[in-house]
């Protein structure tokens, strides 16, 4: 084995840990969180401060009958749940988490792939997400589900636009797809004293990327596919135990890796302001300031479902073409204009 | 190595598409048009086109094909549509494709002789297919047919609008834009319920246009 092989693996292994331990930490924060908001205690039985909430949890999918309606499209109801996860953790190899890095000699730099199109093949990739849904919603063969399906692939066409462009607002001052990129152009200072974060010449981009990364991640205001109020379920009726398991772990993983995109394009990803660390001390530091930045991120999610009531559907498409697509080509226009100028 | 994952993904779109025209449900077809698509773009990314790749998954597989699928369950397409008495006619589809197919391959043999490497244009470089080549290339040289193609889209994209309003203008009109435009609310039963300022109740959900309701 190369140590090129070695280090790939390790980086891996680094962001597989990241990713796994996302969701039931993110379910803690969701349970505690919705729990302050509504002025009560929340769950705080097992452990301190019931942190060992989500062991308890995954034992409880785990050990519950998992049950399998008879009039199901048996593959393609197995498949759905197992394809939640793919897209969510396959974007998170894109996401640089540390400063380079000299091992013997060798730069090793701290993003699993590295790759010339970065931010494209997330948005490639991420958008596959929506087809486990649609296979889920399709194979229960239940009208609700199919209902919530069909509600999730309309909406997630509509908010990939506008997300889309918005994004590609920040790569025009970078002039690169790199993720790595971005974040290095991220690390300088304007005007000699505030850090360049691209949220601040793009407060415009960074509002539509957030409310369309709210309904790509089918999150509370726009929680359509899945609303209880009117669809039992949504697109998961039907699945119970484990199956159920994956796709909760599903939403939440997609939560954090748009997170992981919007900390990269506009918070400065792994970099701190005014600070630059080098070597493992730097590496160490990078993974740090990510994580920190995705749960600040996701924390940002679970206040805003528990704050915000759900949209009608109409509401919704209605946002997504008549305000954020504008919205988003003006803005790139924006920043087309501020770069040319050289203000950026 | 690279030759393993040719031979795994070039089987792989050749499988999966093959199923997209033999298999009776819908969906499953546009599904393995999906694994079709991601099998290009693997291809396209082990002949040097990353770019090229990852549009092929973001623009088609990842909306297009989405929009069949939505198409599809929202016409609520079942096994059961798929009309045999189309048999005879899909075999002389096959024999026509394959006649076409064949005839090109031929022509492009014919043509260079089998000397590929003498006829043919220079070879597509790195450089040309990378971000920078492909956009320079794009907006400098090819500037005016990429515009042109642009606005033959944009013209198509109002075409579609206005054919589709014309096709229901007895009053279903919000029906068919519904979810492009979302400007008449509550319009649409199936996705949003009765609307509580309309008072009637006896109107049916679904008027079939006056072309349905002659066949």
């Amino acid at each position: 084995m190369s140590a090129d092989l070695i280090a790939t693996l390790l980086k891996y292994a680094v962001m597989f840990g990241v990713f796994i331990n996302v969701a039931p930490i993110m379910v803690w924060v969701e349970r505690r969180g919705c729990a302050y908001i509504q002025d009560r205690p929340g769950p705080n039985r097992v452990g301190p401060l019931g942190l060992f909430q989500p062991l308890a949890d995954a034992l409880k999918f785990m050990f519950k009958e998992d049950v399998t309606p008879a009039m199901v499209e048996r593959p393609l109801y197995l498949l759905a749940p197992a394809l939640a996860l793919v897209p969510a953790f396959t974007t998170f190899v894109l996401i640089p988490f540390g400063p380079d890095l000299q091992v013997s000699g060798r730069t090793i730099p701290l993003v699993v792939a590295n790759v010339e199109t970065g931010v494209l093949l997330f948005l490639a990739i991420s958008s596959l997400g929506v087809y486990s849904l649609i296979m889920a919603g399709y194979a229960s063969n239940n009208k609700f589900s199919l209902l919530g399906s069909i509600r999730a692939s309309a909406q997630l066409i509509s908010y990939e636009l506008a997300l889309t462009i918005a994004v590609l607002a920040v790569l025009i001052p970078v002039s690169s797809f790199r993720l790595s990129d971005v974040v290095g152009y991220q690390q300088h200072l304007m005007w000699g004293l505030i850090p360049r974060w691209n949220f601040i010449p793009q407060i415009l981009g960074f509002v539509v990327f957030l409310i369309a990364s709210f309904a790509e991640t089918n999150r509370l205001p726009f929680d359509l596919p899945e609303a209880e109020s009117e669809l039992v379920a949504g697109f998961h009726t039907e699945y119970s135990a484990m199956r159920f398991a994956l796709f909760f772990q599903g939403e939440y993983s997609n939560m954090a890796a748009l997170s992981a995109l919007g900390v990269t394009l506009y918070f400065g990803g792994w970099s701190l302001p005014w600070i630059h660390l080098h070597g493992w001390l730097g590496a160490i530091v990078g993974l740090t300031v990510l994580i920190t930045k995705i749960v600040l991120c996701m924390a940002a999610f679970v206040w805003v479902r528990w704050t915000f009531p759900r949209f009608r559907y109409d509401q919704l498409m209605r946002l997504g073409w008549k305000v954020l697509l504008p919205l988003s080509i003006l803005n790139l226009i924006v920043i087309a204009a501020m770069t040319l100028a050289g203000w950026l | 190595m690279e030759t393993l994952i040719f031979f795994l993904f070039a089987a792989l779109a050749i499988g999966s598409s093959v199923v997209v025209v033999a298999h009776r449900n819908p969906i499953y077809s546009t599904l393995s048009l999906v694994l079709t698509l991601f099998a290009m773009a693997v291809l396209f990314v082990l002949l040097g086109a990353p770019f090229l790749g990852a549009l092929q998954i973001l623009v088609y597989a990842g909306a297009i094909v989405v929009l069949f699928l939505f198409v599809i369950m929202l016409l609520n397409v079942q096994k059961a549509d798929t009309p045999h008495t189309y048999r005879g006619a899909q075999v002389w589809a096959a024999i026509l494709g394959a006649l076409v197919f064949l005839g090109m391959f031929w022509l492009a043999f014919w043509r260079t002789g089998l000397r590929l490497h003498e006829a043919a244009p220079a070879p597509l470089t790195p450089e040309l297919v990378s971000l920078k080549g492909l956009a320079s290339t794009l907006f400098g040289e090819y500037l005016l047919p990429f515009e042109i193609v642009g606005l033959l889209l944009l013209v198509a994209v109002i075409g579609a609008t206005v054919a589709a309003r014309r096709a229901g203008q007895s009053g279903s009109l919000e029906e068919d834009v519904i979810y492009v435009s979302g400007d008449e609310p509550r319009t649409d039963p199936l996705l949003s319920g009765p609307d509580p300022r309309r008072p009637s109740v006896a109107e049916p959900a679904y008027k079939p246009s006056p072309k349905e309701a002659h066949s």
